[in-house]
């Protein structure tokens, strides 16, 4: 009902201001042309003096009361290395077309006003051309042109350079999809790992080649986590379409592109903490950032840096958000600590894992520093209970005695462990869950034990250092009603003597 | 003022026209006067220029339309939309409380619609087609184009484009939704969206019968300007409007077949298995088998037409403009060969800069410096002729009406808009600015408002031209006024808006803290769309009242101008003239250069008169 009112009202104005035409136009007739031209002169040249007063007048106080967003400016400031040479070119292109827009604005509204045909006027200047006019005018555009073209060709050169071949940075990974993105770290080798599109599946969304070891110890964070003042290399591409990598607060952008992966360098200057340090100074900022809850944090408090997608993806394309958080390098260096592999969170011995059943040099070495510090807790330790040790990684064929080949790493381990501990004498021994004949258990787990003396003594580690047992099942670890609890059973241990 | 001796029209022509025996050769076969003939499968350039003006019309009330549609989304996010469900069915979504929201798939549908439809069927076929077809013969002295057949295929092309991109918004995946760009591999795979299945054929099968259009066109514009002058008409003596039809279908013959060729490589991605753009691609939980292509391939081909298309668009609106400033402030255009000079540079130019629409696509950035250089260069000749524009207007008499308030609105939005084309052009800047709504504020300044407001002074002033009667003035300034205030208060705020990083082809800012700011900016640019909107129609009442209704022209040359199309009489006739054609016998600027008001073209020089801007 109000629709059909308003469509009513919209025709009825529409009717008047017809009318207002037409009679307008009958009263012209009436009047003449030269009486009607001439109010018409008069009135439009003074409303175009006006409008230009008001038009100039409304673009400085716009541009006074939107001055906080202005590049450079305020709070607006950038939070990169190169980030406030492009806001000075931006400045200085501003100053130098805003005295052309306001020169020439006023000049073509005042000289319409000037020129405006009016009684008595006479004849107008036959001013056909005037070259050193068109010299002067060609040549001071160009020259400015020239100017801002030297210093913007200069900025853009060093902006857009890449990192030196023995340059030090962060190397970093984004990948656009519709819609999100994908972020990879290369971990502690500091090499981001090959991929292959043909590889994504659910659990292996980036396509990576896990045969490439450098892909190991790559990392998916869920934000982007930067240290101040590092250079920075993010490795762009996109998984489906065309999407865009844009930090607007760092000044950076680059189109990611399916097929063909960019990059873009850049240094950080200030942490997350200084940029809300830095906003809290503006009352904007104090506002509550919710503000169905004022009680709540602030926007200072609350900003964080933001990537977000600048090229048309599809549907979602406004949607692609993700945090960046520039921390002090110390901090950077402790999120890194804590932050795991992606390769053995998720696909380390899956089907997907090309590795499966093998023991990798990573495995290992870091299997060896746990049972170093194992032994080394034992050798120092007070309590008992901390010189009984598990053999995780020394693993039987089912139901018989004969080792596996990956047993050798902690055999390994073990046999280098005594050799340098000349004096120590321990106890091997085995140990079944209850499931089958108990005598037959008993047997294995003694011939269990005893293949590992035998290996270690293989080794080069005296005799009569090893004691071998078979204690069976008599001796669980945990419960025997699940599997769990079972296999947790069927173990070997060392104890220290 | 008017001298004794001072001839009509019809003695001048009379005594020093030229006798091509046209009315005896040609009058019945070429034009014969079915309703058909005469009214739809015309093939006089005046009639053909109408069907392109109406039908542009048409397409910018649609194309208007779809904006507010899309600006309210914009500004007023939370704004129940079901009222729009008889139109739009199920692409506004309904949710449990019976709240309508346009889906987001349909709001980049509107808008690649809206992008698509403006700049080619509005600017390019709405502003060349109509004033190219109407003024070309009638300011050179010709019957008529040199191939009229040609010139209503061109017609016709245009007008069935139009049907399947009308037919296309109503396919039930939609129309293509990927950016009037339609870059790929969006555009090339129906499973990255929608309306990249059926709805992107159809918006290439138009397109390619838009581009025959166009083309067909542009090779009568300049075959015709070549070879059809009348006696007297050397190229330095044509009106600037002239000029710059010309120099615009010469852009568009070179540049519109690379669009094409960009198109029939896409149309292979998508239906014969190539990979020219397409290349690893992972998408609907499948590795696609295309390898080695690349979609910046298909940017480079589309923006070597993109680039000029933009010079396409404005070019006509600056003859025009020339050509109205001069007529009403009584006053040669100043440096008339500097204008031409500078519509030839911008021309050539226009060419090889199309990178600039691809700095941050992923290029080498040492491609850049080339087009930053020609970027900043083509700023030059565009500010000589704001510069000759303002000298036209100084030291005149200028007479206000709607045609000549438009053509000074005209020169305040490009000198507004083109200043902001100086920022983007400096790629450092764009690294900022780029895909924001920077960039949005000044395509639209300088295609939106000043390319229109060029078309509206070439309406207002040549309307007499076309249907022998005078658009209403009081609603004409009505419309000005409304409009020039409108598209300031749309355009203008989002400057600030793209300044603070809002990217442009966002659905809703709310995902984004930094972007999130500006809902009181966005609803007072919605609210001024919509009464700008508004405003627009009370052109579109004035044009076609005044069609039946307008004041009838009672003299051949009711502004006092100086070119040939104001020699012909009132009521139009087939082949312009009614016995010889007129000669020309001085430029078309002069304009108080004695005690004479203004000097037609057509009139002879007296003893020791000189002419061609010398006195």
């Amino acid at each position: 009902m109000t629709v059909l009112l308003i469509i009513l009202c919209l025709i009825l104005l529409g009717v008047v201001i017809v009318q207002i035409g037409r009679v307008t136009e009958l009263s012209d007739r009436i009047r003449g042309e030269r009486e009607a031209q001439k109010s018409s002169d008069f009135w439009n040249s003074r409303l175009l003096v006006v409008f230009m007063v008001l038009f100039l007048g409304a673009t400085f106080w716009s541009a006074y009361k939107y001055k906080n967003f202005m590049l450079g400016y305020g709070p607006h400031t950038a939070a990169s290395e190169h980030g406030p040479s492009l806001d000075n070119i931006f400045l200085v292109t501003l100053i130098a077309t805003g005295i052309v827009f306001v020169l020439t604005q006023i000049l073509l509204f005042w000289y319409a006003y000037k020129y405006r045909d009016q009684e008595g006027r006479g004849r107008t200047l036959f001013m056909p051309h005037d070259n050193r006019l068109e010299l002067i005018w060609t040549a001071v555009p160009a020259i400015v042109m020239a100017f801002l073209v030297l210093q913007g060709i200069n900025v853009w050169n060093e902006v857009m350079a890449d990192v030196d071949e023995d340059e030090e940075y962060v190397h970093i990974e984004a990948t656009g999809f519709q819609f999100g993105w994908a972020l990879r770290y290369p971990g502690p080798d500091g090499k981001l790992g090959s991929r292959n599109y043909k590889r994504i599946t659910g659990t292996n969304p980036l396509g990576q080649v896990w045969e490439d070891q450098a892909n190991l110890d790559d990392f998916q964070p869920s934000e982007i986590v930067l240290p101040k003042g590092k250079k920075v290399r993010v490795r762009i591409t996109a998984r489906d379409v065309l999407h865009n990598f844009n930090l607007p607060h760092f000044r950076m952008k680059m189109d990611a592109v399916p097929g063909m992966p960019t990059h873009i360098v850049f240094t950080p200057s200030m942490t997350t903490e200084e940029y809300r340090q830095k906003l809290r100074d503006y009352e904007e900022y104090q506002e509550p950032y919710d503000p169905e809850d004022p009680e709540g944090p602030k926007k200072w408090e609350a900003f964080d840096y933001e990537l977000a997608c600048a090229e048309l993806c599809g549907k979602g394309h406004f949607s692609m958000r993700k945090i960046v958080r520039i921390v002090e390098e110390d901090e950077y260096e402790a999120w890194l600590a804590e932050q795991q592999s992606y390769y053995f969170q998720t696909v380390r011995n899956s089907d997907e894992d090309p590795f499966k059943g093998q023991i990798l040099d990573a495995e290992v070495k870091q299997r060896s520093e746990e049972f170093e510090a194992a032994v080394t807790m034992a050798l120092t330790s007070e309590n008992e209970a901390d010189r009984v040790l598990e053999l995780d990684y020394i693993y039987f064929a089912t139901g018989t005695a004969e080792l596996e080949e990956n047993s050798k790493y902690q055999l390994s381990d073990l046999a280098n462990f005594l050799t340098e501990n000349e004096e120590i004498r321990v106890e091997l021994s085995g140990h079944t869950d209850n499931t089958g004949d108990p005598a037959f258990n008993r047997e294995l787990s003694l011939k269990r034990a005893q293949a590992v003396k035998n290996y270690l003594a293989d080794q080069g580690v005296k005799q009569d250092r090893l004691i071998a047992r078979g204690y069976g099942d008599i001796k669980p670890k945990d419960t025997n009603d699940s599997e769990e609890g079972r296999a947790n059973n069927r173990r070997t241990e060392l104890k220290i003597l | 003022m008017a001298e004794a001796k001072q001839l009509t029209a019809d003695q001048i022509i009379e005594e020093y026209g030229y006798d091509d025996h046209f009315h005896e050769h040609h009058d019945e076969d070429k034009y014969q006067s079915s309703f058909i003939t005469h009214y739809i499968f015309s093939q006089d350039h005046k009639m053909i220029a109408k069907q392109f003006l109406i039908t542009g019309m048409f397409w910018a009330f649609v194309g208007g339309l779809m904006s507010l549609i899309f600006r309210l989304q914009l500004g007023f996010p939370e704004a129940d939309l079901a009222w729009l469900r008889p139109f739009m069915g199920k692409w506004i979504i309904l949710n449990d409380a019976g709240i309508g929201t346009l889906s987001p798939e349909f709001y980049y549908a509107l808008v690649t619609m809206h992008g698509t439809i403006l700049v080619f069927f509005v600017l390019t076929a709405g502003l060349s087609g109509t004033f190219s077809n109407l003024l070309i013969p009638l300011q050179i002295g010709a019957r008529d184009m040199a191939s009229p057949l040609l010139n209503m295929l061109s017609y016709w092309f245009f007008f069935l484009a139009g049907v399947i991109m009308f037919l296309s918004l109503f396919l039930s995946t939609g129309p293509f939704a990927g950016g009037w760009v339609a870059y790929p591999p969006l555009s090339a795979l129906p499973q990255a969206s929608s309306g990249s299945g059926a709805g992107m054929t159809m918006w290439l099968v138009s397109l390619v019968f838009f581009v025959v259009s166009v083309l067909l066109g542009g090779i009568n514009y300049i075959t015709t300007v070549l070879n059809l002058r009348t006696k007297g008409l050397g190229m330095w003596r044509l009106p600037l409007t002239i000029w710059a039809f010309f120099v615009t279908a010469v852009l568009g013959l070179l540049s519109f077949p690379v669009l094409v060729s960009g198109f029939l490589l896409l149309m292979f991605d998508r239906s014969l298995g190539t990979s020219f753009y397409l290349s690893e691609i992972f998408i609907g939980g499948q590795a696609l088998d295309h390898v080695g292509g690349s979609p910046i391939l298909y940017q480079h081909l589309f923006w070597f037409l993109g680039h000029p298309e933009v010079y396409i668009i404005i070019l006509p609106a600056m003859g025009i403009v020339s050509e109205v400033l001069s007529v009403h402030a009584r006053k040669p255009i100043f440096g008339y060969k500097a204008m031409v000079f500078s519509i030839l540079a911008i021309g050539i130019l226009s060419f090889i800069v199309w990178a600039h629409h691809m700095f941050m696509s992923g290029v080498n950035p040492f491609l850049a410096n080339f087009f930053i250089l020609f970027t900043l260069i083509i700023a030059v000749p565009s500010a000589v002729k704001v510069f000759n524009w303002i000298a036209t207007i100084y030291g005149g008499k200028m007479r206000f009406n709607s045609a000549s308030l438009y053509a000074i609105g005209f020169v305040s939005m490009f000198i507004s808009g083109g200043l902001t084309g100086i920022f983007l052009g400096n790629a450092a800047i764009d690294i900022q600015m780029h895909d924001t709504y920077f960039v949005v504020a000044h395509f639209h300044i300088v295609m939106g408002v000043a390319a229109f407001f060029g078309m509206f002074a070439g309406i207002y002033h040549w309307y007499p031209k076309l249907y022998g009667r005078f658009m209403n003035e009081t609603l004409g300034k009505i419309h000005f006024w409304g409009t020039l205030i409108g598209a300031y208060v749309i355009f203008w705020p989002m400057h600030y808006i793209g300044i603070a990083g809002v990217p442009r082809r966002y659905y809703s800012f709310d995902y984004f803290d930094t972007f999130a700011q500006f809902s009181d900016l966005n609803a007072f640019i919605t609210v001024g769309a919509i009464l700008t909107f508004a405003f627009q129609l009370v052109f579109v009442i004035n044009f076609f009242m005044s069609i039946w209704r307008g004041r009838k022209q009672e003299t051949r040359n009711p502004w006092g101008a100086t070119t040939l199309e104001w020699t012909t009489p009132i009521d139009r006739i087939h082949g312009n003239w009614p016995h010889k054609i007129p000669t020309v016998q001085r430029w078309a600027y002069d304009y108080y250069k004695d005690d004479r008001e203004y000097v037609s073209q057509i009139t002879p020089l007296e003893e020791g008169e000189k002419t061609d801007g010398l006195h």
